[in-house]
């Protein structure tokens, strides 16, 4: 153990490096993962700094150990993550499931490619994220967010630490290729300057609780999130991926497993004022409002200035967490732009959320990956829905 | 201010290391934005390599270069495939043993590769042409080129890159040899 823990300074680093430096000045120590393009250089830069730092870092034998091995550590105390791309994801679907029953908190960063499968493996790709919130079978919920820059990679990947901790939930970064690889900027703050929430553990030590013993999925009412007892504190804790009770024992009646999963949906969904966080530009008098998230978001931001220079009343709303998807702060907008562009390069994930939001067909700048979008085609269509509402307004 | 530039060889002349030098004295000692972006794919196996820089007083919004109106050659292939997407007046510096510009290109041209040669070790030839490039575009101070070198190699390579750079820095091209 010789390296420094939290790298403070100014570097001049690529997105997938940064989260990695991230995770380490978050406390994340333990990672498994199965290298993958282009998400290859997370786990390079973790396979050298964990031994530095007396963290472990496990190549597994594919994805699906991979996020196994994480959800292990993640029970033992370990603040855990993993690496993948959308090949990988698909192999860790099951598992996220297991991670979303058991309530475990990890992180997981997905650097987008081109998709369906192999597709584009050094190219860039915005389509994993109607997986990552529907790709495991059942009703869940996660946490999921979409960085623009590698100093935002390094910000969002330790807020998905302290997330997940929150919460008990996996927590992913759908970040996208352009992000991972392009190298910028990145300033990591005094390592007393990196906010922590701690994880909720038992209030009491294991003695307490007698023959009946902690029950380690009995949440609070307050946030539904239970309390996390850890392997080797001395609580006895059974975790399954069966519908399980307070105890977590398996309990195989109707009335629980509608408990249950209303309960890991509602945690989510009751908090997400607390877990939406979204970047908003020139909104007050805007006309029409582009949303764009991820390395897109960038040309879009461009887009709207260069509309605004033309004199269009253009507003920008980026998405820096994808899910929970912002219903409320979307349909409050709908009542004040009636002209809504989607832009994001997949043909149409979220602009169909968008569309359920605001309740009628948006404008879509789609491209199916392999290339950053271009702020021009996004101009393009601010200009079109310019003249489309001035035409209404005649 | 706002640039576009383009480092171009082939594999092995350290062609990525140039950008990243480049990309980090602009945007940590210059106190301006800059974004450098590669290749990944097929296409950066063998054959034209290239790293690419984007240089504003502003945030950079598009990170790509698309037409760099700064082209650096150090091969021949490099130069016929990235000098047709650079603007007619772009300033195009290269390796002059190399390089044989087309006809009416004018370049400025520096023998980096015969110069590290001279210096006992190839491998600093881009090096040298960052040197020469910090002297002919002006888009960045040699102190700050210097403190990218200083604060990124292991410290036992230092001295020689510097005095690489130096030779480069120093370099005057005889503009009056070009065809």
């Amino acid at each position: 153990m010789s390296g420094r823990e939290v790298l403070t300074g100014r570097h001049f680093m690529n997105g997938d490096d940064a989260c990695a430096e991230g995770a380490i000045a978050a406390g994340c120590r333990f990672f498994g993962g199965y290298p993958i393009t282009p998400s290859t250089e997370v786990a390079e830069r973790f396979s050298r700094r964990m031994p530095e730092i007396g963290g472990v870092y496990m190549q597994m034998e594919d994805e699906l150990g991979s996020i196994a091995a994480v959800l292990g550590a993640s029970a033992a105390g370990a603040r855990a993550m993993t690496a993948t791309s959308g090949p990988g994801l698909s192999l860790m679907m099951e598992n996220l499931g297991l991670g979303v029953m058991l309530e475990l908190p990890c992180v997981i960063i997905d650097i987008q490619r081109g998709s369906p499968s192999t597709g584009l493996p050094t190219m860039a790709g915005q389509s994993d994220l109607m997986q990552a919130r529907w790709g495991s079978h059942g009703d869940y919920a996660i946490v999921a967010y979409a960085p623009s820059s590698p100093q935002e990679i390094f910000d969002l990947t330790i807020h998905a630490f302290n997330v997940a901790d929150r919460y008990r939930v996996p927590v992913l970064i759908l970040s996208d290729e352009v992000i991972g690889h392009m190298v910028e900027r990145v300033v990591i703050p005094e390592s007393q300057a990196i906010p922590r929430w701690e994880r909720k553990r038992p209030p009491y030590p294991p003695e307490h609780y007698g023959q009946e013993g902690f029950k380690a999925f009995e949440p609070d009412a307050s946030d539904l999130v239970p309390p996390i007892a850890h392997a080797g504190d001395g609580y006895r804790v059974h975790f399954t991926g069966l519908t399980h009770d307070p105890r977590g024992y398996p309990d195989m009646s109707a009335e629980t497993h509608h408990e249950l999963v209303t309960r890991l949906m509602e945690k989510i969904r009751r908090n997400a004022e607390d877990l939406i966080l979204l970047e908003t530009e020139y909104l007050d008098d805007a006309d029409v409002v582009v949303i764009s998230f991820g390395c897109t978001a960038r040309s879009a931001r461009r887009a709207v200035r260069d509309a605004r220079a033309e004199g269009i009343r253009a507003g920008l709303l980026r998405l820096i967490s994808i899910w929970p998807f912002p219903e409320q702060r979307i349909r409050d907008l709908a009542h004040e732009v009636k002209t809504f562009v989607v832009a994001e390069m997949n043909l149409g994930q979220i602009r169909l959320e968008v569309e359920r939001c605001v309740g009628h067909p948006v404008r879509g700048v789609h491209h199916a990956g392999g290339a950053m979008i271009h702020p021009e085609p996004i101009l393009e269509a601010l200009r079109a829905s310019a003249a489309q509402t001035a035409g209404r307004q005649k | 201010m706002y640039h576009e530039i383009r480092l171009s060889g082939f594999g092995g002349q350290g062609i990525g290391l140039a950008g990243y030098l480049l990309g980090k004295a602009l945007s940590l000692y210059e106190n301006l934005e800059a974004v450098m972006t590669q290749a990944y794919g097929p296409e950066a196996r063998g054959g034209a390599s290239s790293a690419n820089v984007v240089v504003s007083e502003n945030p950079i919004d598009y990170p790509f270069v698309q037409h760099p109106d700064i082209l650096v050659a150090m091969s021949q292939e490099a130069y016929t495939k990235f000098r047709p997407l650079a603007g007619p007046e772009a300033l195009v510096l290269t390796d002059a043993d190399l390089v044989t510009p087309f006809d009416d290109d004018l370049v400025q041209a520096i023998p980096a590769t015969r110069l590290a040669e001279g210096l006992g070790r190839r491998i600093v030839a881009n090096v040298i042409m960052l040197g020469f490039f910090t002297q002919a575009t002006g888009v960045v101070s040699r102190e700050a080129m210097e403190k990218a070198l200083t604060d990124t190699l292991r410290p036992k390579l230092v001295p020689l890159n510097l005095k690489a750079f130096a030779t480069g820095y120093a370099y005057q091209p005889d503009i009056a040899s070009a065809p």
